[in-house]
């Protein structure tokens, strides 16, 4: 059957594989017919992403992203790769004045630093083929709109979509294409557990959304999906907006 | 921190309501600039000030400034 958004046989990195986004881009692209490479910090849970994948052949590696020799360390045990979906992310919740610089450097870090070290030493080591995809999961917040506690998330997903620009245009020659999901509220623990500081009620939230729902971490996956395959290939350097349009509004 | 010390740090996250709107036995869900921006503020001036994590969920089910100081304080 002609299918170009297919992924199948394509060899795919997931990273924050062991929860929320991740966890469900690697269980989907597994239905899809892809070999997945799982990374996470969290063993127990990283193994339990592996049990859910469809298929045979799939690994995991734990590692922290945020860790430069985790980083370098999981690198070099990855075959080479057909696609990235780089995932690994935390949210902290802050008042401006309230900002601490450990705090800033930590989710800086996790979220942004390790894109970009991520996306080096994938280059530098020639783990990507020709052609590849990078496919960086930002956030509308920082991209196309923030809410009130968000400074230091809406900084580190800004810093990726920036990046992720730069990357798409120094590597094209290369024939790796690089771009951006943006998710809006997605139903994840990271959200659940952003939102319980908060004082917003979900009834009144889900009513900002003219989709009236809020995302479901298959619909991100499904965006990502697209961006991995070969529909996508004159696709770089883009953002993705998967928001239920919310940014609409 | 004391009951007095929280009740100013409350106090401090509101730009518009006089201090001396403030003491241990405010309803602060009555205070006109109570909103969604002043309970963020609670929650991370808690998280700064007093390294303990309170929720929007806390703060609704609290009623004056020293039932929120207690809570705290037992957590």
């Amino acid at each position: 059957m002609y299918n170009p958004f297919s992924i199948e046989g394509k060899t795919v990195l997931v990273t924050g594989a062991s929860s929320g986004i991740g966890r469900c881009v690697a269980v989907e692209c597994s239905k899809m017919g892809a070999k997945l490479v799982l990374t996470g910090r969290d063993e127990t849970r990283l193994n339990e992403t592996l049990s859910m994948l469809e298929g045979p052949n799939h690994t995991a590696i734990v590692a922290d992203l945020a860790d430069k020799e985790s980083l370098n360390a999981m690198v070099s045990q990855l075959p080479v790769l057909d696609g990235v979906s780089h995932n690994a992310g935390i949210s902290k919740i802050n008042m401006i004045k309230f900002i601490k610089e450990e705090e800033l450097l930590e989710i800086m870090q996790t979220n942004a630093f390790s894109t970009v070290l991520l996306t080096k030493q994938l280059v530098a080591k020639k783990k990507l083929n020709k052609p590849s995809s990078l496919v960086f999961t930002s956030s509308v917040s920082g991209n196309d709109c923030v809410r009130h506690g968000e400074s230091l998330y809406a900084a580190s997903k800004g810093s990726i979509s920036g990046f992720a620009k730069a990357a798409a245009l120094d590597l094209a020659a290369q024939g790796v294409r690089v771009n951006c999901v943006n998710p809006g509220m997605v139903m994840t623990e990271l959200f659940k557990s952003a939102q319980d500081a908060s004082m917003e009620d979900l009834g009144e939230l889900k009513k900002l959304f003219p989709m009236k729902r809020f995302g479901n971490p298959e619909d991100v996956a499904h965006g990502v999906i697209y961006l991995l395959s070969e529909a996508s290939s004159w696709v770089t350097g883009a953002e993705l907006k998967i928001d239920g349009g919310y940014t609409l509004m | 921190m004391t009951l007095d010390e929280f009740v100013q740090n409350f106090a401090e996250q509101f730009d518009d309501t006089p201090m001396s709107k403030f003491n241990p036995s405010t309803d602060y869900k009555q205070l006109e600039e109570w909103g969604s921006l002043t309970a963020l503020s609670i929650i991370t001036m808690v998280d700064a000030e007093m390294e303990k994590r309170i929720t929007g969920s806390n703060l609704k089910a609290c009623t004056t400034i020293e039932e929120l100081y207690n809570f705290i304080q037992a957590l």
